[in-house]
């Protein structure tokens, strides 16, 4: 079957989809947006998280032909779509708090943000040169990851991100049991939580700096 | 998705790129400098093994055994040969040379399973299709007719004289000093005598233990793509925790040369031990030499639970004996591991649980018996802190109750026989740098407790406080706090005489008018921050602010594994030893260059710093830049820790382990002694590091081993029938691992006391604190229950005296 669906803010088309694949399955392997991750597969881990309608979701769990003709957001456009909203509330350019230490790399090489959204639909292969993502604007919660230390081995980030995104938008000043509520549907298994509390409470402070 | 045909012409995406790290990030030794990967991985840019892709890939599957222990009487693959989509099935006849085992120290693991499976989810056969899912419905059109055979899974069933082998004619290295076919290996450690030492005894305490399997759960899925290649080698891409390792053990089963089997890490999703040994690896290049195209297997989370060793459970028997004044007499005890059906790593968990099983503390008479045994349960091998972890557990309920005995204070009973450096291990091996345990304690007790009935607030209790949590089980009734301390030791580094060496390859060289590190090594950054800890160690070595870190691969040396503690010693001794080198040569070409400038040249003391060479006065001779010209200077050697010697195989006397790391945990639990439920209210952590490389690092790699030796105390454990040896839950619905809901905070206090052998002092951090995490909680809910919980996992069952007697 053919399916047509919104991915950060780009009309994506897949064809030939199995009506068993998920969500999950056609962002990753058919329209080049490995970005969200598959640790589970039965909806446990969280690390699949994406905005679907604004709703977030286990992409594993949704049935791609279910996202037909409805918005979805994955980690690889976390950073347009935080700066879009910024933009809505006004505090559009404000939110971009990372020192230059915190960027965690060198000469910026000048890449433009969103660069994987126009790969996406025909799987090209990256560029091979040198790149740490450099100069890659970040949205202020996956900033606060690098920041705090909450990224270790990195496969649940995307989802956390996702997630902990989500609930800043609803909670702009949340408790450290709310921050725990919100993200108790996402595992991670290698940094004991602490720095991703930090992280959540970093940007929250950011945000409220911004606003 | 269409793309040219000839698959070995066009490169798959996903491969790993070098990384640059500069300018604005400084930071050397001691500084916690951010990840260089940090911002690809927040992108979701960094490509993991299984996002690696390949435009005219094939989807490998893996048919595994539905029963624990059999003969296979027949395979018949027809059918699923003739499913429109599917371009190879693959049985063990299909295998291309007579290697066809492989093993990291013993190689009885089948690469497809040949006449009988010893384990339920054994690999059986293998299957390329277009599709993923057409490729698990043509593996379960694969008919194997099984016929069943009765099933080890115990010591009794194990040992007893009538015993089916579960592997026939062994001839390993152990095979000889094992009374049993089916002991792996067995290590005891004599010192002293025993017997008299007990004598003097005024308490003898006896326990019997049993810890629970635990598995790693990393979350990146076992997973990769090989490529074929012109030469009729081929490129695989992989997450693992040592690419030679795998190498090594790749090659033979495909009949090639290691030279042309190609292998690069991919991004590696977690490890924790889980990665040590083999799984898709042999199974995707036999699929892609057999098919031509590339083939990419990634495993979804039950396939996983079958796909890789977890950690051993054991059986502990301990006698300690004790003076009225607090003084341990004497030390008995029994280990029996749970090997499963293959060897993986199961000798050297022996080895570590042998020597390491009296803990941290001085007893001169010691008996230590520990042995391994092969059944049909699930193979056991590598999990962080293996071996120490389970004896630790056992070993500090002893404490507590031979304190209880003698009623004295828990901390106060381990510090008085606490051990220090220059203590005599039971291997007779004496500690020749820092033992701070019982510093540890005094700082870990010295931490602030948490409020008491912390869950109140204005608006009533927040029951997310409570144990219970969202269930809404209490308000507080039936609720009480407990607190509990533990201590554990652990070596660090490969052990028993291994050549634990690493390999570094460092060039220096002016790149756009900057002078520029690259370090090459094959360390395979699973996450700890081995390639933060890179960067800066070039840094501090030669005075550069731009560091590349190139992609881990085959083709430089081999940097040993991504284990036992040790990346950062070894392979960061590696780095900076070749940096060391590559400085000297640099400091040649300024003396050829300059020398007759500065007398200095010749006479001073002279560093890298700043992109400069200078003086240790300070004074500035010369730029890097100029030094160098065009010239690059690159080095490649390898690096070495001081050797170690095996146990003597009846006494387990011998220098047998490189470094030893040590953590104390605090731990508060508050308990609804009503239903059983446990909620963690702080695991306070105090650690020796020696030298923190990465102070941030550091912390995440305390409080993360911290919150794995949570979850096995309270609730991670595969349970397997012991009637069918068959998993009963191998998935996250089952086999839960802590949430942030079920994780408290973790405060930790970080002690520096350099170690001399070690490079900058450090010491291996990464598995000491998920030693002692676990008793710490366990004692904590004794106290707060009264039960003597001799288990781990605690479950409500096990609290509320509902569980089943055989528990």
């Amino acid at each position: 079957m053919r399916v047509n669906f919104t991915v950060n803010g780009r009309p994506q088309e897949a064809d030939d989809v199995w009506e068993g694949e998920s969500l999950l399955y056609v962002l990753r392997e058919r329209l080049g947006l490995p970005g969200s991750k598959n640790a589970c597969e039965q909806g446990e881990c969280g690390s699949c998280t994406v905005r679907l309608d604004g709703v977030p979701v286990c992409s594993c769990l949704v049935a791609a032909g279910q996202a037909e003709g409805r918005e979805v957001v994955t980690v690889e456009g976390l950073a347009e779509f935080a700066r879009q909203r910024s933009c809505g509330t006004g505090a559009c350019g404000g939110h971009s708090e990372g020192t230059p230490d915190s960027t965690s790399a060198g000469a910026s090489d000048g890449t433009p943000e969103g660069a994987p959204l126009d790969e996406a639909g025909e799987r090209a292969a990256r560029p091979q040169d040198s790149h740490t993502g450099e100069g890659t604007e970040l949205s202020p919660v996956q900033q606060a990851f690098i920041d705090a230390g909450a990224v270790q081995c990195g496969f649940c980030t995307p989802g956390l991100l996702v997630a902990a995104d989500e609930m800043l938008e609803r909670n702009p000043n949340p408790t450290d049991a709310d921050i725990r509520e919100a993200l108790s549907g996402n595992l991670c298994r290698c940094t004991g939580y602490e720095k991703i509390m930090d992280a959540v409470r970093l940007a929250a402070a950011r945000q409220g700096e911004v606003v | 998705m269409s793309g040219p045909s000839n698959s070995t012409m066009s490169s798959p995406s996903g491969t790993p790129t070098k990384i640059t790290q500069g300018a604005h990030t400084r930071g050397g030794v001691g500084e916690s400098t951010l990840r260089p990967d940090g911002t690809l991985k927040v992108t979701g840019e960094f490509a993991y093994s299984s996002d690696m892709w390949h435009e005219d890939m094939l989807w490998g599957q893996i048919l595994r055994s539905t029963v624990a222990h059999a003969e296979i009487v027949s395979i018949d693959t027809a059918e699923a040969l003739a499913l429109p989509g599917v371009y190879a099935v693959m049985t063990y006849d299909d295998l291309p040379t007579e290697v066809r085992n492989y093993g990291l120290e013993i190689q009885d693991t089948p690469v497809l399973a040949h006449g009988k499976v010893r384990h339920h989810g054994e690999p059986v056969a293998i299957v390329a299709a277009d599709h993923p899912e057409t490729a698990r419905r043509a593996a379960a059109k694969i008919r194997v007719e099984y016929r069943e055979l009765p099933v080890i899974t115990d010591e009794a069933s194990a040992t007893a004289p009538d015993a089916i082998h579960v592997h026939e004619g062994r001839d390993d290295h152990h095979a000889g000093h094992v009374a049993h076919p089916n002991i792996v290996h067995r290590q005891p450690i004599i010192r002293g005598d025993v017997a008299k030492a007990a004598e003097k005894a005024d308490v003898v305490v006896r326990g019997e233990y049993y810890f629970g399997m635990q598995d790693q759960a990393f979350l990146g899925p076992e997973s990769g793509l090989a490529v074929p290649e012109e030469d009729g080698g081929v490129h695989l891409y992989i997450a693992t925790q040592w690419l030679h390792s795998d190498l090594r053990q790749i090659a033979p089963v495909l009949g090639l040369p290691e030279d042309k089997v190609r292998m690069t890490l991919s991004g590696v999703g977690g490890a924790f031990g889980g990665r040590e040994d083999l799984s898709m690896q042999i199974h995707a290049c036999l699929l892609a030499l057999r098919t031509g195209k590339p083939v990419k297997i990634v495993y979804n989370r039950f396939e996983s639970f079958f796909g890789h060793v977890h950690r051993h459970p054991a059986r502990l028997y301990y006698e300690h004996g004790a003076t009225k004044d607090g003084k341990l007499t004497h030390v008995k005890c029994r280990i029996v591991l749970d090997g499963g059906a293959y060897a993986s790593a199961s000798p050297a968990v022996v080895g570590n649980a042998a020597s390491l099983g009296v803990g941290p503390y001085v007893v001169d008479d010691v008996e230590v018996e520990a042995v391994a045994l092969y059944t049909n349960n699930p193979p056991c091998g590598a999990m962080r802190g293996f071996g120490a972890v389970q004896a630790c557990f056992a070993y500090e309920a002893q404490m507590d109750k031979v304190a209880h005995r003698l009623g004295l204070d828990p901390v106060e009973f381990r510090q008085l026989n606490a051990m220090e450096q220059g203590t005599v291990m039971p291997t007779g091996q004496p500690v020749d740098s820092p033992a701070p345990v019982a510093e540890l304690l005094r700082r870990v007790k010295a931490m602030p407790l948490p409020p008491e009935r912390q869950w109140e607030s204005s608006e009533g209790a927040d029951v997310r406080q409570l144990p219970g949590g969202l269930s809404n089980t209490t308000h507080g009734e039936g609720v009480v706090r407990g607190i509990g301390y533990a201590v554990g030791i652990k070596n660090v580094g490969f052990s028993e005489g291994f050549d634990d060496y690493s390999t570094a390859r460092v060039r220096m060289e002016v790149v756009g008018g900057e002078p520029v590190a690259t370090v090459h090594t094959a360390m395979a950054e699973v996450g700890q921050g081995g390639v933060t800890v890179h960067a800066q160690i070039a840094r501090t070595e030669l005075g550069v602010a731009q560091v590349t870190i190139h992609p881990a691969n085959t083709e430089v040396g081999s940097a040993g594994s991504t284990s036992a503690s040790r990346q950062t010693y070894v392979t960061g001794g590696a780095v900076k030893n070749s940096c060391e080198l590559v400085r000297e040569r640099v400091l040649e070409i300024g003396r050829r260059k300059f020398g007759s400038y500065h007398p200095a040249w010749a006479t001073a003391e002279l560093l890298l710093e700043d992109g400069k060479v200078v003086t240790d006065g300070g004074e500035v001779l010369a730029d890097l830049v100029d030094v160098l010209g065009d010239e690059a200077v690159e080095v490649e050697a390898e690096w070495r820790h001081r050797p170690t010697e095996p146990f003597d195989l009846r006494t387990g006397q011998g220098f047998g382990h490189v470094q030893y790391s040590f953590a104390a945990h605090r731990a508060v639990v508050e308990v609804d002694t009503e239903l059983g439920m446990v909620k963690v209210v702080e695991l306070a952590c105090a650690q020796d590091v020696g030298k923190a490389l990465n102070p941030l690092s550091v912390l995440g790699q305390i409080q993360g081993g911290t919150v794995q030796g949570l979850g096995i105390a309270v609730m991670e454990e595969i349970i397997v029938d012991p009637k069918t040896a068959k998993v009963r839950n191998p998935s996250f619905t089952d086999y839960l691992i802590p949430t942030i809901l079920d994780t408290p905070t973790i405060p930790v206090d970080v002690l520096e006391l350099a170690d001399d052998h070690a490079p900058y002092g450090l010491r291996g951090i990464g598995e000491a604190p998920t030693l002692s995490s676990t008793p710490a909680v366990l004692a904590a809910i004794r106290a707060a229950t009264g039960l003597e919980l001799n288990r781990t996992p605690v479950r409500p069952e096990h609290l509320t005296g509902t569980a089943p007697s055989t528990d």
